[in-house]
């Protein structure tokens, strides 16, 4: 890991990955949303209402995922100090907020048509409303202090305190009666989904993560040239000075 | 399949393409901020390490 951390090291290495990586996010996107709008069949019970699937089950497994990252970026840069991790941190929260509010509001779009409601404070709506917060009160913290060191290491902390929301809404549908159905693709004994709906929900899932990866990784070279331009900042006035 | 068939998505239309409309748009704004900033970023960079080298010559 450590190898990988050395900031040079990430805009070589980032740099070759991606064109590549980029490229595989928009063919998947493609292919993802053809399967998605036209080749998926409807549900026998929730008609054509179950495309709303294809982007809020996507969005929300990217959620929990960028969360993950934030708060292993969070626990590496609070142990060694690394730039590197610090900057994926930061990066991350803003994509996760983005995804999770995703989440949010395909939820209330397709919960009006199959429950009735846009919204209901079942265990698990409510678990992703406070992951959404946590984003926020984590953007929030970075910057509430005059010292950025400071704001980096309250923040860091929240993310890693925060992290429990995370089984917490992985299993909130087996702890509490909620509206949401139990787990169905990552189960013991294998998804319980069709294959005609499965495969498009995976390739919705796998493109949403390249795209995620696209966007942390051009995120994170775009905070480290920013790094440089405030040092080499520093340097010119302080050679003015 | 006829393309009003389709759009109407029998019924559930005003449900599906806002929820697709907004995912589109929220993950097209992110995207395309983040590839700004990083290009200004770039920009800036080369007009510095630019303007370094002209003064060292």
């Amino acid at each position: 890991m450590h190898r990988f951390a050395n900031p040079a090291r990430f805009m070589r290495l980032s740099q070759t990955v991606l064109p590549w990586l980029a490229a595989a996010t928009v063919v998947l996107l493609a292919l993802g949303l053809v399967l998605a709008l036209v080749v998926a069949p409807p549900d026998y019970q929730q008609g054509e209402s179950v495309r709303i699937m294809f982007v809020h089950v996507p969005a929300a497994w990217m959620a929990m995922c960028a969360y993950t990252s934030l708060a292993a970026a969070s626990a590496a840069a609070l142990i060694w100090r690394h730039p590197l991790a610090e900057i994926a941190a930061e990066e991350a929260a803003p994509l996760g907020a983005t995804f999770t509010g995703l989440c949010l509001v395909s939820g209330s779009l397709w919960g009006q048509p199959m429950w009735g409601t846009w919204w209901a404070w079942d265990a698990r709506m409510t678990s992703v409303l406070v992951l959404f917060f946590l984003y926020l009160g984590y953007m929030a913290l970075l910057h509430a202090f005059d010292d950025p060191t400071r704001g980096r290491r309250a923040a860091a902390i929240l993310a890693l305190v925060g992290f429990v929301n995370v089984p917490i809404i992985k299993f909130s549908v087996d702890w509490w009666n909620t509206l949401h159905q139990p787990a169905s693709v990552l189960r013991m004994g294998g998804p319980t989904i069709d294959p005609s709906i499965l495969w498009p929900l995976l390739v919705m899932g796998l493109a949403f993560t390249l795209l995620f990866a696209t966007l942390l990784i051009v995120r994170m070279r775009a905070a480290l040239i920013e790094r440089k331009i405030r040092v080499l900042d520093a340097a010119a006035s302080g050679a003015l000075g | 399949m006829a393309l009003s068939t389709w759009l109407a998505m029998g019924g559930y239309a005003i449900f599906v393409w806002p929820a697709y409309g907004i995912a589109a748009a929220a993950l097209g704004l992110l995207a395309i901020g983040t590839l700004r900033r990083y290009r200004m970023a770039q920009r800036r960079l080369a007009q510095m390490t630019g303007e370094r080298r002209g003064e060292d010559i």
